[in-house]
């Protein structure tokens, strides 16, 4: 069951998730090295590869604020992380979405590291405390994103279906 | 029933009769701007390619627009290479809106869109920044998205699957009093609305404060919604608008302003007065933790800068210039200005502001981003302290977690700047 690995305050930043000084670099096999590059022990802990796929980082509200980066999306997606936040801001969540960083926004959510946490229908379960919490669902434009494995092969199936307008 | 502004431009750009927030349409886009990150933009359109047996073709060059902004003069071997690299997708598909790093027509993206006119009332404006929200301020559709977003954008022509947003209506009212302006305006607003008050939300810009106002301060005022999390900030379209795009744009072919309806359906509304405002300041670390000047004048203060795609026009350079006329920056102060443009550069020359910062003992830097997100100029040392007229105070902002970040107005950089501390502008005049 994935374990939470890592828990956030409010407003955490896509400065905070992948700093402006590394934006010359783009490509998705190299952004996760600067993953949370402030924070030198949570970066250190990525690299070494600590946590297996799937394992939760617990984000507050307006999770991903600020910047468009994707480099804020895809340096995570590096790591196979499953983001859960109070709230998501538009532009992180549709950058997660498109490229298959899977992020779940639950309000209420209280967990701690450690805790295993689980999907059951539209509600997540904190297995360790017992508790569960309402998930909101995502907007429903980008199921179709999701359905078809991210926005690259969504756009290659509407290109090739109906070229532009 | 009545729609709002954002309702009338999407069904208009996906052909619908009729659209209301939470319908999810495919805009046509009419005007789509990279700066740098144009390097991943491409590398995520070939990929769409990938496969399929087509030429990777964007829909239409002459709606595509990339200026440099970010890292000018390159920084680094690596951005020099990705700006070589977007040179030549430029030259290979004639994309026209190309902005090198110039004096004359470089500057920042959120300027140059403006500047010259590639945004106009009614228009869908996606960019790959999220400041895209600057050009509400000319009454189009504009928001900010990712970078391969925009790739899918370059394939279809279209964004796809967007949710109409729903819509705050933000009245403002009254006379700003003196050293008070458009900024201090939009960080009383997002104090008051929270850093994510406006997510997946438009602010919608109402009342007799905007009409009067400037296209340069309904920029700033834009620019910066969101930092309220809002997808979008927009005025509608207004005399002011069309005066800017026609003397200032140089715009000359037809306008068509899209304004609300008188009984458009909004998510709630926001009044804001104006009148007994006093100069805002937006504290570390977020750009919601605002405060009135005299709760915070007297923080020491170790870099002043002024620019930005939020501050760096013609007027802001006036009111930075003004405050400091017959004074100097402080000891152990250093103050950088940044016009938003090379053309704003230069109108500041010919107006004396250049000199006025050089005589006063201010740095004036290139047209560009510069130090406001820390890529580049102006690093800060550790426990230092700036002060700024730019848009965001995140932890780490400009470059070093162990600084702290102030945003206020030029008028309120300016006196901080000459007094060494976080200062009023209005004291001691």
């Amino acid at each position: 069951m994935p374990k939470v690995i890592h828990v956030t305050g409010d407003d955490v930043s896509t400065d905070a998730i992948y700093p402006g000084r590394y934006m010359a670099t783009v490509l998705p096999t190299e952004t996760p090295q600067y993953a949370f590059a402030n924070d030198a022990d949570f970066n250190a802990r990525l690299k070494a590869k600590e946590f297996p796929a799937g394992s939760v980082l617990v984000g507050g509200n307006n999770f991903g604020c600020g910047s468009s980066r994707e480099q804020a999306a895809s340096c995570l997606k590096g790591y196979d992380l499953t983001i859960v936040a109070k709230g998501i801001a538009r532009i992180f969540l549709q950058n997660a979405i498109n490229l298959g960083l899977k992020v779940v926004t639950v309000p209420d959510v209280e967990a701690s590291v450690g805790d295993e946490l689980e999907l059951e229908g539209d509600r997540l379960v904190n297995r360790t405390t017992g508790k569960s919490f309402a998930v909101v669902p995502l907007p429903k434009a980008r199921q179709a994103i999701i359905d078809a494995g991210g926005l690259i092969a969504y756009t290659r199936k509407r290109m090739v279906e109906a070229p532009a307008r | 029933m009545g729609k709002t502004v954002v309702e009338k431009i999407l069904a208009r750009a996906a052909g619908l009769p009729a659209v209301s927030a939470g319908d999810v349409v495919e805009p046509r886009v009419d005007v789509a701007m990279s700066h740098e990150n144009a390097a991943l933009v491409i590398n995520q359109f070939l990929e769409i390619y990938e496969g399929t047996g087509r030429e990777a073709k964007p829909w239409d060059p002459s709606k595509i627009a990339i200026v440099f902004d970010h890292r000018i003069p390159a920084e680094s071997p690596k951005t020099a290479t990705n700006q070589k690299r977007i040179r030549a997708f430029v030259e290979k598909h004639g994309i026209g809106r190309f902005h090198d790093i110039r004096g004359d027509v470089g500057g920042i993206c959120h300027q140059i869109l403006p500047e010259y006119g590639y945004v106009r009332p009614g228009q869908v404006v996606v960019g790959t920044d999220s400041h895209t929200t600057s050009h509400g301020a000319v009454g189009a559709f504009a928001f900010g998205i990712g970078a391969t977003e925009m790739a899918s954008v370059w394939a279809l022509g279209a964004a796809v699957n967007v949710e109409v947003p729903r819509t705050i209506k933000v009245v403002v009212n009254g006379e700003f009093p003196p050293f008070v302006g458009p900024k201090d305006l939009i960080l009383h607003l997002v104090g008051k609305l929270t850093a994510q008050g406006g997510n997946f939300r438009v602010l919608e810009f109402h009342g007799e404060t905007i009409r009067r106002m400037s296209t340069s301060g309904r920029l700033a005022v834009c620019n910066m919604s969101v930092e309220a999390g809002a997808t979008s900030g927009i005025v509608p379209a207004d005399a002011e608008t069309l005066r800017y795009l026609r003397e200032e744009a140089g715009v000359t072919d037809p306008l068509e302003p899209v304004v609300p309806d008188p009984d458009a359906v909004y998510e709630r509304v926001v009044e804001v007065d104006v009148s007994r405002l006093e100069p805002q300041v937006a504290c570390p670390h977020t750009v919601d933790n605002v405060h009135p000047i005299s709760e915070v004048a007297g923080v020491r203060v170790h870099q002043v800068v002024v620019g930005s795609c939020t501050n760096g026009r013609l007027d802001d350079l006036e009111a930075a210039a003004e405050v400091l006329r017959g004074k100097k920056v402080a000891p152990g102060t250093r103050m950088l200005v940044f016009p938003a443009s090379g053309k704003i550069y230069q109108e500041a020359m010919a107006k004396g502001y250049v000199a006025e910062f050089m005589r006063a003992g201010a740095v004036v830097m290139n047209a560009g981003c510069g130090p406001c997100l820390g890529v580049h100029e102006g690093a800060l040392g550790d426990g230092e302290v700036a002060v700024s007229t730019t848009n965001r105070n995140f932890k780490g902002r400009m470059g070093n977690p162990e600084s702290e970040v102030y945003l206020c107005s030029p008028a309120v950089a300016a006196a901080s700047a000459v007094a060494g501390v976080l200062a009023d502008p209005r004291k001691g005049r």
